[in-house]
């Protein structure tokens, strides 16, 4: 079993061959080059996925019709160090601005010409908190049940 | 939270990795489980009840037979996604950090 810090959190190591700053560019200005192209939320077909560099730079993808779909934003850029990147997919597979889980990936060298890249996608339990304040809203008297009385109300008077 | 503790223990185990992706596919009763995967029955229902008790998995009554899918309601079959999601997504990525350098 895992220690308790580690839940609501996935952790991934992988190593490659190559010098921690390869790793580093690979992963950012080479992301569409890489990514599997049956992940993607967007309605047209998959283009590209692009990590902008820099704080604050934009991560979306783009189709071959030309729309960006937002994925989330870089909060940290540390090359050839770290990146630490919002994820902002709700289960619904949809961006949402509200929801911010975080994808940290680490750069750490083994040797000059060999990186061990260790990825960690944490806060997922704001899924279930999302969930749980969705239901909240719908489940509040101006919520659905509600709109739903004043209706039924209405059909009475 | 003890949700993503729970469901995080429950897929450490390579079975039960199977048994999700299998019913991934679609729900399953026990018996097909168990012929689909190098396990025994008795063991593929030991292991339902865990993934049981991590929401990841409800299951039903069907006739004589009690039939398992992946809970569409729990947290538990996203974070199961996720997961599989990285694996992937790292393995393509070393893939590419290997190619050789384009000059």
């Amino acid at each position: 079993m895992p220690s308790i810090d580690t839940s609501a959190t996935i952790r991934k190591t992988i190593t490659v061959d190559a010098p921690r700053e390869r790793a580093f560019e690979v992963f950012t200005a080479g992301h569409g080059k890489w990514w599997p192209a049956q992940y993607h939320i967007g309605t047209s077909e998959f283009e590209t996925a692009v990590i902008e560099p820099g704080e604050g730079g934009r991560w979306y993808e783009r189709g071959a019709d030309g729309t960006e779909c937002n994925w989330g934003r870089v909060l940290v850029w540390d090359p050839p160090d770290r990146l630490v990147l919002a994820w902002q997919i709700s289960a619904a597979w949809q961006f949402d601005a509200e929801l911010v889980t975080e994808v940290e990936v680490r750069f750490v060298a083994e040797s000059p010409q060999r990186t061990r890249v260790e990825l960690e996608h944490r806060h997922l339990d704001r899924y279930r908190e999302q969930a749980d304040a969705m239901r909240s809203t719908f489940d509040a008297p101006q919520g659905w049940s509600g709109i739903l009385e004043q209706y039924a109300a209405a059909t009475r008077s | 939270m003890t949700t993503y503790q729970t469901a995080l223990g429950a897929l450490g185990d390579p079975t039960r990795r199977a048994i999700v992706e299998v019913l991934a596919g679609g729900p399953r009763a026990v018996g097909e489980l168990a012929r689909d995967l190098p396990v025994s029955r008795p063991a593929v229902s030991q292991h339902l009840k865990v993934l049981k008790d991590a929401e990841l998995v409800i299951d039903r009554r069907a006739g004589t037979r009690r039939v398992y899918q992946l809970d569409p309601a729990g947290i538990g079959e996203l974070r199961a996604w996720l997961d599989r999601f990285w694996t992937d997504a790292l393995d393509a990525y070393r893939a590419a950090v290997e190619q050789p350098e384009e000059h």
